[in-house]
């Protein structure tokens, strides 16, 4: 517990010293802060979004995006990958086409959400949809085959039926891989949503990234990342905390962290 | 005459093997077990134990012969049969009561019913105070314990047991010896006990089945064990009655044990 607290201590002066030499190669010069902003410049720009209450709109619109496409894309990746490691006949026919479209560059695909879903949230909701989809799809296909055999045989001698086994058996066990998962997700469901305001629309962090980049405004465009960065760490904190609440048969899991 | 209550006839199941040639585990193998009786199957590893066990479980169909459950034709899943397995089959994310509660769930008992009924279930292998852990925070013997009583809550008439006790250490396998005996006395349920340990065999048995080494495994042995009952399996190994029936049946064994010894040295 004491060296829990240590480590916290020493990650916040981590933290303030990367802000001071950043303050102090800004303020020397030795780096342009035309280029690279000034730190307190930054705060000041995140205090006025607040304080102003210019910022609540844009980041409504884009967490309310990151969410969607989080909830769709685990959702959708949950079932499908049950669905898959079970029929041994769609995966075998759709093998190929998953392969294809793991490997597109999806974020390509974005400016054709844009033409197809319009400049709303919806476009950007299906890109974040197709980067999270296949995260947490893989894991919980591998997740299902991996599932001991020994328990799938102990349930059906205490006579479940096969859509007891899903779910008795292989949703529990995949609910464990769909976790592991989950941190990357949340990660990737704001890249889609940022990415797809950036490239069209007329709300959201990205577009006030957007515009400051238009004016060279460097300091906006920080301060815009490091507020999309606190979000998306407070949205990986409760995946945690709902990991472990759900996840509390693990061994190991009771008190890992604390 | 007491009723037979598994009867496996000719039983013979073959894997497809690499190479696109086929293993045979066991080839022609009959055994009957009576209503009640104990009945152990040893042999030298790797000899089809496990794969007659799946067999008459309804888990393995027999690529031929056939398997009567009660005088009845087995198609599908045994559903007389509870199976206790060698390596760790509880569920990691119920709890120990949960676990225990869980094959009465599955028929759709309502669950209270079925959480006293296992609360009582727990009381008799000694787990009660226990049921709100999870498998990870109990001891291999308590796991153990769990899935006996996981098994037994649905009162199977036949019991299948793959080397239950084998990740024991020793103490604790007496220990839950005693305890099989002891459930196992009080409603007389068929058991087919798959071991390696003829010790454990015996001392436990009406009556033990040497099988041939495999491939192609079959029964070449029936002993039966007259030791009287009850019995206490660590008593019982000391007894000169026990020590005969130990030397004829390990004279069967052991040459099955030197030809799976041969082959694999070759």
């Amino acid at each position: 517990m004491t060296g829990f607290r240590w480590i916290s201590l020493f990650q916040v002066l981590l933290l303030l010293a990367l802000f001071a030499i950043w303050h102090i190669l800004t303020r020397t010069e030795i780096l342009p802060p035309f280029f690279f902003g000034e730190p307190l410049v930054v705060l000041e720009v995140i205090w006025e979004w607040f304080s102003g209450g210019r910022i609540y709109k844009h980041l409504a619109v884009t967490l309310i995006e990151t969410i969607l496409a989080f909830v769709i894309g685990t959702v959708a990746g949950l079932v499908v990958g049950l669905w898959l490691a079970l029929s041994k006949t769609a995966s075998q026919l759709l093998d190929p086409y998953i392969k294809a479209f793991n490997s597109m560059p999806r974020v390509i695909l974005a400016p054709i959400f844009a033409v197809w879903f319009g400049l709303g949230i919806w476009s950007k909701v299906l890109l974040g949809v197709t980067l999270v989809f296949f995260i947490v799809f893989f894991s919980v296909y591998h997740g299902v085959r991996e599932v001991n055999p020994v328990l799938v045989a102990n349930a059906r001698m205490l006579g479940a039926s096969k859509r007891q086994l899903l779910r008795y058996v292989y949703v529990p066990s995949a609910t464990a891989w769909v976790f592991s998962s989950l941190h990357a997700a949340v990660g990737m469901a704001f890249v889609g949503a940022v990415i797809g305001e950036y490239l069209g629309s007329a709300k959201g962090v990205g577009y006030l990234i957007l515009q400051a980049e238009g004016v060279f405004d460097i300091n906006t465009v920080f301060a815009g990342v490091l507020v999309l960065t606190v979000c998306a760490l407070v949205l990986d904190r409760i995946v945690t905390i709902a990991e472990r609440h759900l996840l509390r048969w693990r061994p190991g899991q009771m008190g890992s962290q604390s | 005459m007491t009723q037979t209550a598994l009867r496996l006839d000719d039983i013979t199941c073959t894997f497809p093997a690499r190479g696109g040639s086929a293993y045979c585990a066991v080839a022609n193998a009959s055994l009957a077990v009576g209503e009640g009786e104990f009945v152990s199957l040893v042999g030298p590893t790797g000899c089809g134990k496990s794969t007659l066990l799946n067999v008459a479980a309804g888990l393995l169909t027999p690529s031929a012969g056939s398997v009567e459950v009660f005088g009845a034709a087995l198609t599908g899943m045994n559903d007389q049969a509870g199976y206790l397995f060698q390596s760790d089959a509880l569920f990691p994310w119920r709890t120990a009561r949960e676990n225990v509660m869980l094959g009465l769930e599955l028929r759709g008992t309502p669950k209270r019913r079925a959480g006293q009924k296992a609360d009582a279930w727990l009381e008799r292998v000694h787990l009660a105070g226990h049921g709100d852990k999870y498998p990870h925070e109990l001891s291999g013997g308590m796991r153990k314990r769990v899935a006996l009583a996981q098994t037994l809550i649905l009162d199977p008439k036949i019991l299948l047991m793959d080397e239950p006790f084998s990740a024991l250490d020793v103490q604790t396998r007496s220990l839950m010896e005693n305890e099989l005996l002891e459930l196992w006395s009080q409603d007389r349920k068929s058991v087919v006990f798959v071991t390696h340990d003829l010790e454990e065999a015996i001392s436990l048995s009406d009556r033990v089945v040497v099988l041939s080494a495999g491939p192609a495994s079959h029964p070449v042995g029936e002993f039966p064990i007259n030791l009287s009952r009850p019995r206490d399996v660590s008593e019982v190994r000391l007894t000169p009655q026990f020590l005969d029936l130990h030397r004829t049946i390990w004279d069967a064994l052991k040459v099955e044990v030197q030809k799976t010894h041969a082959k694999e040295s070759a």
